[in-house]
């Protein structure tokens, strides 16, 4: 008998009668709070910035980042920083990215997450590798809670996607809270 | 002592307490955890306790109907591209592991956390394959550095000083000497394991939930390592034991609602990565280990303790662990869950830890998935003293304990007894023949029993 057969066959032994499975359903009236969704990105270490109507991305990235020298993005929107070779790249040479622009499809407010998948990040490890992260997020594209991002995202196909709930962060020397582990220093989400 | 010449819980936090700063230190820090996560399960309010009764409900109606999911999430999982290996215990799970590394002919890998992989030893065993692993989590680097084993499943470092740390970078990744500004040293692992990072073509991870429905896995790290190594890998292989699994994709706003609050009062970890398909041109491997589950799964009385997510709750909050570390457990998995764990693979070999308790309960008051974490431990001191894994006096006190809470006029003849001698002859109890009184001073025993003192003021009401 295969490893796997045994173990399915040993399970089916083990498992007791079928009980339930909880079948609750969370729809709530009302939408996410943009506002809460900015304190919550700021209290785990992020940083929000609301666009207004005058101001374009470019100008923002240029202002927050005046020392970047690479900047990068799949967005076609993000004209000067797009990274045409994409398909072609190899992804260990983003290691020098200084900061790299992204769209996420909605936030979370209650802790603050972008939702984003491959479809929009193109490569994967965009978000992980850059020194900086910008994450540009509709305010009325942000949910309540990860319930209403799971009702969202429903059964949506992706070969990746993924929450980004501020910088990359570590606290395991001691305890002191240390942005910028392994990953992004800064993650700030521009708010349109 | 253990059978085997190996120093049991006990002796192993007698030592640790050795250094009483360290072990406040270590008390401290983390109290100050656990009261992190009060305030985020707080922050939810009434949400809370519902989240918590749903999250058990799914675990328990996903453990009823495990086998059924195995094969859900085999099949998605290979329609999305996945390889899928099944390991019934952990020396099959290594070897699977290696063959993979082997057919790429690969000598260096990064692996990201994993509670499994140290379950099953794996880096002792590539590392006699010759087979170089650097472990890229903080905390896991750090004790992989000093080689030592983490210490708690969430902060494997918990027991580490600054200066310690500084002093290790120093010798291992030559950062100056006296140097122990906590930002400093995470730099200096950051350009250390970028490094790695860059340069290693096989990545292996752990994983938090499998989603039977749509054939995804979840990982959920802070720093980020787990989705640089495997983005950047040629392969990824990630292990997972078979518990791991929850029936739907939407089921996941419960428990990342619940996990991350839990573990370290944050709303949710920094990522929480969906792996669905292999990236183009990349191989994923996905390995199903049972490792006694399937056993723990047939007893009735230990079954809940698979609806583990591995947050560290019972950990942080437990007054035992906190003074006594995680390395007293002698076990990959230590902390209250882990004595509940660890007699189910081997109940001669961890046959001390349920004892290494106070039951009082705190564990099961702050478990997300509520296990009833206390009653199993105090099940499984009586399931080893039955089979015969205490010793003789253990027994008898057990047996004469059961006795006497038994019988009412049993109970109160041998109160009045205990009293009695705590009075006039504490040597009795207050000796070196009573671990119990080891660093303990015995309270002043009460005049009267309370049902005596209850007794008496109940008339005395009455009358009045
Ligand atoms: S037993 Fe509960 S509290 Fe302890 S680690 Fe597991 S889920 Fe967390």
């Amino acid at each position: 008998m295969s490893s796997r057969e045994a173990i399915l066959a040993a399970v089916k032994k083990s498992q007791p009668e079928l009980l339930p499975l909880p079948q609750q359903d969370y729809v709530s009236t009302v939408p996410g709070d943009v506002q809460r969704f900015s304190d919550t990105l700021e209290s785990i270490g992020g940083k929000s910035y609301l666009l207004n109507q005058e101001e374009g991305v470019l100008e923002v990235i240029a202002k927050l980042f005046p020392d970047a020298k690479r900047v990068v993005s799949v967005d076609t929107s993000i004209t000067v920083h797009y990274l045409h070779e994409y398909e072609s790249i190899v992804h260990h040479s983003l290691q020098d990215v200084d900061v790299a622009i992204i769209k996420a499809q909605f936030g979370v407010a209650e802790n603050g997450a972008v939702w984003v998948t491959e479809e929009e990040l193109k490569i994967r490890v965009m978000p992980f590798i850059c020194e900086h992260l910008v994450a540009i997020v509709d305010a009325k594209e942000i949910v309540p809670n990860m319930h209403e991002a799971y009702n969202r995202i429903g059964l949506a196909e992706y070969g990746f996607g993924v929450f980004i709930a501020g910088p990359s962060k570590t606290a395991d020397i001691e305890q002191s809270l240390v942005l910028g582990a392994h990953g992004p220093k800064s993650m700030t989400v521009l708010i349109r | 002592m253990n059978h085997n010449g190996t120093k049991d819980h006990a002796e192993l936090a007698e030592k640790f307490n050795r250094d009483e700063e360290r072990v406040n230190w270590h008390d401290r820090t983390l109290w100050w955890i656990r009261q992190k996560r009060d305030k985020a399960a707080w922050s939810l309010g009434d949400e809370w306790e519902p989240l918590r009764e749903e999250a058990s409900r799914i675990k328990s109606h996903t453990l009823s109907n495990l086998s059924e999911y195995l094969q859900e999430f085999e099949k998605n999982a290979q329609a999305n591209g996945m390889t899928v290996h099944w390991a019934a215990d952990a020396k099959e799970h290594n070897q699977i592991v290696h063959s993979i590394l082997s057919k790429q002919n690969i000598q260096q890998i990064v692996k990201s956390k994993s509670m499994l992989t140290e379950e099953c030893h794996l880096n002792d065993y590539l590392k006699e394959e010759g087979i170089d692993v650097i472990d890229t989590d903080l905390g896991e680097r750090i004790v992989q550095l000093a080689e030592e084993t983490p210490s708690h499943i969430v902060l494997p470092c918990i027991h580490w000083k600054k200066e310690e740390i500084g002093e290790l970078f120093h010798r291992h990744l030559g950062s100056p000497e006296g140097v122990i500004d906590p930002s400093f040293l995470t730099n200096t692992a950051r350009v250390h394991l970028r490094e790695k990072f860059l340069t290693r073509r096989i990545a292996i991870t752990g994983v938090n939930f499998a989603i039977a429905e749509t054939g995804e896995f979840v990982v959920c790290t802070n720093e980020g390592n787990a989705d640089m190594g495997a983005h950047l890998a040629d392969v990824h292989i990630a292990c997972m034991g078979i518990e791991k699994l929850i029936p739907k994709r939407k089921n996941l706003g419960v428990f990342l609602r619940l996990l991350a609050r839990s573990a370290t009062g944050q709303p949710i970890t920094t990522y929480s990565s969906h792996f669905k398909k292999p990236r183009k041109g990349q191989q994923l491997h996905i390995v199903l280990v049972d490792n006694g589950r399937s056993t723990q799964l047939g007893r009735e009385d230990f079954r809940n303790s698979l609806k583990c997510i591995r947050c560290g709750a019972c950990f942080n909050t437990c007054p035992v662990y906190r003074r006594s570390g995680g390395h007293s457990y002698h076990n990959a998995i230590a902390g209250p869950i882990g004595s509940i764990l660890a007699p189910n693979l081997d109940m001669r070999q961890y046959k001390d830890l349920p004892f290494a308790s106070t039951l009082c309960g705190s564990c099961s008051n702050v478990c997300p998935v509520k296990i009833n974490i206390h009653e199993q431990l105090y099940q499984w001191r009586q399931v080893l003293t039955e089979e015969g894994y205490q010793p003789k006096s253990k027994y008898m006190a057990m047996k004469a304990m059961a006795t006497t809470l038994s019988k009412p006029t049993f109970f109160n003849i041998a109160g009045k007894a205990g009293r009695w001698a705590m009075k006039l002859v504490p040597g009795v109890v207050s000796n070196q023949y009573n671990p119990w009184y080891k660093e303990r001073e015995m309270p002043e025993p009460p005049n009267e029993s309370f049902t005596e003192w209850y007794q008496k003021n109940r008339k005395k009401k009455n009358e009045q």
